[in-house]
């Protein structure tokens, strides 16, 4: 598989806190890659960087092949990078099949308004929000929203997906299909860079795990290894749900 | 654009606003509607800034005040028709916004605002000392500017029917930008400008080409209305108070939607005719002005249209 993002020693400081600290990863093409760490390990913060909210202090990042270090966030998702927010963040007054609508117009394919709607009306469908695309996005519920996020990233038809947290705050059924929608979302050959805190579904829907903590990397590798490195359960200290889970895997 | 029954109803609309008066040769009637037909200009464009992109123009005034002045200067000094001039205007208006707006465009929410006050009050005091244009006394028109046109009586008809389609424009104008991807782009941003952004939205771009665009038709008319009405000066080319108005007018109809802007100005212009007429009323006109905004606001974000959208929701299909 060839390389699709590589992130060469990024960093970035919000006054005295280093956020990210010379960061390197790679994301392969197809591949889902979990991003986890305690919290304020910098994680979302990697994701601004990524796709352009802030500019990194130092560091390139490379997507298929073009550097897009320091380029505005509608250029980076023109080059084909989609983003699903950890705080849903819907055009509120907008119908559920518009929201989309813009995620295909401005995404990666620079759609017509017609064919845009057609591709948004596809995703929708398939996230299973078919039966709400004339509601306003803000009357859906939280699960609903989680949805929509990731349909309206989609739309955009990226190549790459960063996935914030989709999982929080669902119950069990909602997690379930969830993961099942992501693992969908693979198929169809969409890599995934995804964070997540709950640790069953990032050790069975990633290839490879990255561990941050306080803004650098502290391990990589398949979920097996990540949950036996001594390093990783010390940071982790106290939390049962990454041991349980690798004692599952 | 044209399929929909929604075009046609404006084209309609500008014929019978055109032609009663003209047929009934009420003199009366057409000063009246072209007040009207002004105000609906000024605000269906700030529609497209504070309706569609969510950003709250205080100095839209600034717009047709330049107008007006660019079109005068031209006419006086350089002998251009009226038409040609007040075109000129409106292109050079568009520029000078397109250059403000890639400055105050950065401002967001109330100091954006600001700003916009602050270019109108800018500008204004800049003609108030600019000799060229007459400095605090402006620039008046000698009865010759309207022999092209056919001497006066005939120069006011044609002000008239020019204004009109001007606001047939308007109106066909944010019809046509609400149904683009340029349209949507600028709605989402008016949702959520950093969600839009990550969508691929050139935020910064399209915020700063409908500040300009939502300039060029009220400089036109400012142009054509200063013609008319045979003199320009500061103090009523770049009045606050007329601004303000043109936000009561559009919050009264409806931002975001189409004919909303258009309604509010209508029936505020009949009220506001209506206050100055009656004795006992002419001084509350502006207090009455600030009532209707309150309660606007508090009871009916969505104005008159936003209220029929509610209550029936099949008129969305009729009454954009």
């Amino acid at each position: 598989m060839s390389t699709l993002l590589e992130v060469r020693g990024i960093s970035k400081r919000f006054g005295g806190l280093q956020a990210v600290d010379r960061l390197s990863l790679t994301v392969d093409e197809g591949e889902i890659i979990g991003l986890i760490g305690p919290n304020g390990a910098g994680k979302s913060t990697v994701f601004n960087l990524i796709n352009g909210v802030y500019p990194p202090e130092s560091g390139r990042i490379v997507f298929a092949g073009t550097d897009i270090t320091g380029k505005p966030p509608h250029l980076v998702a023109r080059q084909g990078i989609a983003r699903a927010h950890q705080i849903v963040q819907p055009l509120g007054g907008l119908t559920v099949l518009d929201n989309c609508t813009v995620g295909a117009c401005f995404g990666r394919e620079d759609l017509p308004l017609g064919e845009a709607r057609e591709v948004a009306r596809e995703m929708v469908g398939m996230i299973g929000l078919g039966d709400r695309l004339d509601l306003p996005a803000g009357s859906l519920t939280t699960a609903g929203k989680k949805r929509l996020e990731l349909a309206r990233a989609l739309s955009a038809r990226p190549r790459l997906l960063l996935l914030d947290e989709v999982l929080a705050g669902l119950n069990p059924t909602e997690t379930e299909q969830m993961i099942d929608i992501v693992r969908k979302i693979r198929a169809g050959g969409i890599a995934i860079l995804m964070i997540e805190h709950i640790m069953r579904a990032i050790m069975s829907l990633s290839d490879r795990i990255v561990v941050l903590n306080l803004g650098a990397k502290l391990a990589e590798g398949t979920p097996q290894q990540v949950a036996e490195n001594p390093d990783v359960i010390a940071a982790y200290l106290g939390d049962s749900s990454l041991m349980a889970a690798a004692e599952i895997s | 654009m044209w399929r929909r029954p929604f075009p046609w109803l404006i084209v309609i609309a500008a014929l019978l606003f055109a032609l009663v008066p003209y047929y009934t040769n009420d003199v009366g009637m057409r000063e009246s509607l072209l007040l009207a037909a002004v105000y609906i200009i000024l605000a269906s464009n700030l529609n497209l800034m504070i309706g569609y992109a969510g950003y709250v123009n205080f100095g839209n005034i600034v717009f047709f005040g330049l107008g007006g002045y660019i079109c005068l200067y031209l006419v006086t000094v350089g002998h251009v028709h009226v038409i040609v001039a007040s075109l000129v205007a409106g292109v050079a208006v568009s520029a000078v916004a397109l250059l403000f707006g890639a400055g105050i465009l950065r401002l967001r929410g109330a100091f954006f605002a600001l700003a916009t006050i602050g270019v109108n009050q800018a500008v204004q005091q800049l003609v108030v000392n600019f000799e060229p244009w007459g400095g605090a006394t402006g620039i008046y028109l000698s009865l010759d500017s309207y022999k092209p046109l056919g001497g006066a009586m005939q120069a006011l008809w044609w002000m008239y029917l020019l204004i009109v389609l001007l606001t047939a424009a308007s109106m066909l104008l944010s019809y046509a930008i609400k149904n683009s991807k340029f349209g949507l782009g600028l709605i989402a941003i008016g949702q959520n400008e950093d969600a839009a952004a990550v969508l691929g939205v050139p935020t910064a771009r399209y915020k700063a080409l409908i500040y300009s665009a939502s300039a060029f038709l009220p400089a036109v008319a400012g142009g054509l209305y200063f013609f008319k009405s045979g003199i320009i000066e500061p103090t009523s080319a770049f009045d606050l108070q007329t601004s303000i108005e043109a936000i009561v007018m559009l919050m009264l109809g409806g931002s975001g939607t189409i004919l909303g802007p258009a309604f509010g100005a209508f029936v505020y212009e009949e009220l506001r005719g209506f206050l100055l007429t009656t004795e006992y009323l002419s001084h509350f006109q502006l207090v009455i002005a600030g009532a209707l905004l309150l309660v606007i606001v508090q009871f009916a974000p969505g104005g008159l249209l936003g209220w029929l959208h509610r209550q029936w929701p099949r008129s969305r299909r009729w009454l954009e």
